[in-house]
């Protein structure tokens, strides 16, 4: 796969956006978790208000081969709903917190979906037949009377129009007190984790009331709570292993064969802290928001307030690779306490050949750095540079006194202009951000 | 710019457990407050270039510190809010009383706390209408652009212009940029060179310290999870998860607006068994008090 930056003919270029133009967003259609499912056919977005939209590739026009097929919706569903948590007098929000594809075994797609308390699993399935010519009822389902059926004949299948149906196949309710934040698929087909801010569960895909404790860092004492779970990831290959990562900037490695509770981590990431830019905000930013395995499985990418960090398995002591996002931001950390945004927790992923990765910014931007080249590119995710197959201009945040022109200064950034959420075609070049509430797809342009 | 001074409406009608560990807490805010005037008396023999730095450092940690009270405490509340954020800011704030300790900061402020003690009173008002006070007192750098509570959103809260689109400014000048880069530079500049009869008393305030903050994160325990409860009122709520008690639920639910919850359901359910619940509030007060006159030393 070709590189993200620079590189002999190597542009990105907007292929679709999706979503509403109007200023006025409305809170339930914001954008919560983007995924491509494993082939990268089917894209799928959940969002506040409970509902997910699969768009689907469709084929490229055999006429003109040099355009790639677009995203159209395949599927639109309204997979939670708010609930009231009486105990307690508080609302349950639906928000879609993460979207996750099970590998494809037949002819229907299946997803989890989860939100803060409950996971469903989804069996999206077409329809485009249908059965005609029943004995015992009319074409419009009225019962014909048994007496008068003086013949019987065979239900022929008939083509109709096609009907994608989504159905809740599984609900996986109840089993966590406080707001999951991750799941993640097994590579065994079998199972999955589910993990919220002070434990992990293991759940059996078939088996809905039960699931077995795997990680609880919940203490005796909560006036002695100090760390949370922010993410968690089952290794890609290995389905025995997986890891979590804390508030503290730490990853933790377990091995599932070595006990039932994996509260004894079988390795500990951590890097030590530079001390001549300790401040109050350190653990904050710090805190780690997003961990992806490679594909490969060898390495994890992690995502903390100002960086990724790319780790190799076998390094515990310190990253591999370290990229700075929006390094011009830690200036401004006291203002981003102050209006929450140091909190954000933005999302990051591979491409395909885990040669490049990609995060998001403020002022909807995006970062993509090519790890074979060292080169970054900055861009942005907005409606003027949204004509067909434009090329998009790489941007550039003004650090220094000297603004030159067309780069933007810290101080113009749009905090609420954030992009947390973007997924990257397992096999193409094609992107999927999520600006708010609009989704965003680029591709490589295609010489 | 100014700080609204009218009490949210969200601090209205608490239940009188909740208002007992926000005064804890609000305590602890009116004690720092006094820390800037005090502090002052110290640096007059000091070199006026690092007197300077070290209270700007130290007027910023403060600042800081009400910042981090006050989110842990205003949160909006029909929602749970995200707990890795509360986590996060409770550790801020200890990691900003452990300095101020280890600084000697923290004796002064439990010196200055002795004498007052306005616990009947909802002090957050004051806290809220503190800013302006002292802006008219010393014309400090200003941290913040406007707070607005009129729906207690903390998203509502505004910085400079230049930063967040949500502006709501009046034109005030945009210091943050370069508060935020004194902020970072004093760290690493700071002072902490508080004459040495402070160090001593600093271990035994430290002690204070920490069981001041165990209290303020203690008394988010519900009566039920003290010890010499009501027996009878364990039986009832014996079946009920004891998590629901735990400083997580408080801590992410401190501001709940008021709503038939069990927590009012305890208040009524207590005030028909007497005495007995209120006296295990009593109880932490009297703890606390208790333990403000060692650290004084009285």
């Amino acid at each position: 796969m070709a590189g993200v930056a620079g590189g002999n003919d190597f542009q990105w270029c907007f292929s679709q956006v999706k979503g509403a133009i109007d200023e006025d967003v409305a809170e339930a259609d914001i954008i919560s978790t983007v995924e491509f499912n494993h082939s990268g056919e089917l894209l799928a977005t959940g969002d506040k208000g409970g509902r997910v939209v699969i768009f689907q590739h469709e084929q490229e026009c055999k006429n003109r081969p040099h355009l790639r097929g677009e995203y159209n919706v395949y599927s639109t569903f309204q997979s939670h709903e708010p609930e009231f948590d009486y105990l307690k007098s508080l609302e349950i929000e639906e928000k879609i917190n993460k979207i996750r594809w099970l590998p494809q075994q037949n002819s229907a797609h299946f997803l989890l979906s989860t939100n803060d308390k409950t996971i469903k699993l989804w069996k999206i399935g077409e329809r485009d037949k249908r059965a005609e010519g029943y004995n015992l009822k009319d074409e419009d389902g009225r019962l014909r009377d048994p007496f008068r059926i003086t013949s019987l004949r065979v239900p022929v299948l008939m083509p109709m129009d096609l009907m994608v149906e989504a159905s809740p196949r599984r609900v996986f309710a109840n089993a966590h007190t406080y707001h999951i934040n991750s799941i993640s698929v097994n590579s065994d087909h079998q199972t999955y984790l589910s993990a919220d801010d002070l434990r992990i569960n293991l759940w059996h895909l078939e088996i809905t009331d039960r699931s077995f404790n795997i990680v609880d860092i919940k203490p005796a004492n909560m006036e002695e709570l100090t760390e949370v779970i922010t993410a968690a990831e089952c290794h890609p290959n290995q389905c025995n292993v997986f890891v979590y990562s804390s508030s503290k900037g730490t990853i933790r490695l377990c091995d599932m064969r070595t006990a039932a509770l994996c509260d004894r981590h079988t390795k500990f990431f951590e890097e030590p802290e530079d001390p001549s830019s300790r401040s109050f905000f350190s653990e904050i930013i710090s805190s780690i928001s997003d961990v992806k395995f490679s594909h490969s499985g060898r390495y994890m990418m992690t995502r903390d307030y100002l960086s990724v960090k790319v780790w190799d398995l076998n390094m515990e002591n310190r990253p591999v690779e370290t990229y700075q996002v929006h390094e011009y931001l830690r200036s401004k950390l006291c203002s981003l306490y102050e209006n929450d945004c140091i909190f954000d927790k933005f999302e990051c992923c591979w491409n395909g050949s885990d040669s490049a990765i990609m995060t998001g910014s403020y002022n909807n931007f995006f970062r993509m750095f090519d790890r074979n080249t060292r080169k970054d590119i900055t861009l942005e995710a907005s409606r003027e540079s949204s004509k067909p197959r434009a090329t998009l201009k790489p941007r550039k945040v003004s650090t220094g006194g000297k603004r030159k022109k067309d780069e933007i200064s810290v101080d113009s950034l749009d905090f609420n202009k954030k992009i947390l959420h973007t997924a990257w075609h397992p096999k193409e070049n094609v992107i999927a951000v999520a600006a708010t509430n609009n989704l965003y797809i680029f591709q490589d342009k295609i010489n | 710019m100014s700080l609204l001074c009218q009490a949210p409406t969200a601090l209205v009608g608490w239940p009188p457990w909740l208002e007992a560990s926000v005064q804890h807490a609000s305590q602890f805010w009116m004690a720092n407050m006094y820390s800037k005037g005090t502090k002052r008396k110290f640096s007059d023999s000091v070199d006026v270039a690092t007197d300077n730095k070290a209270v700007l450092y130290s007027r910023q940690r403060q600042s800081l510190l009400d910042m981090s009270l006050i989110k842990l405490q205003l949160c909006h509340m029909l929602v749970e809010p995200n707990m890795c954020r509360s986590v996060l800011i409770a550790n801020t704030v200890r990691h900003i009383q452990e300095e101020m300790t280890h600084d000697g900061s923290w004796q002064l402020v439990t010196e200055a706390f002795s004498g007052s003690g306005p616990s009947d009173h909802l002090v957050a008002t004051e806290v809220l209408c503190r800013s302006s006070v002292l802006e008219q007192q010393d014309g400090g750098p200003k941290l913040y652009s406007v707070m607005g509570y009129d729906s207690c959103h903390e998203e509502e809260v505004v910085t400079d212009e230049g930063l967040c689109s949500v502006a709501v400014g009046d034109g005030a000048p945009a210091l943050l940029g370069t508060i935020d880069h004194c902020w970072d530079r004093a760290v690493e500049d700071r002072v902490i060179k508080d004459s040495g009869s402070e160090v001593k008393d600093g271990t035994r305030s430290w002690e204070g310290a920490k069981t001041v903050m165990g209290q303020v994160f203690g008394t988010f325990e519900i009566k039920n999870g003290a010890p010499g409860s009501d027996p009878a009122l364990e039986e009832l709520f014996s079946a009920v998860d004891a998590s629901y008690y735990d400083l997580d639920t408080i801590l992410t639910d401190i501001q709940s607006t008021p709503k038939m919850g069990p927590y009012n359901l305890l208040d009524s359910m207590t005030s028909s068994h007497g005495p007995t619940s209120n006296s295990s509030c009593r109880t932490d007060l009297n703890e606390l008090d208790h333990i403000m006159e060692i650290i004084v030393g009285s």
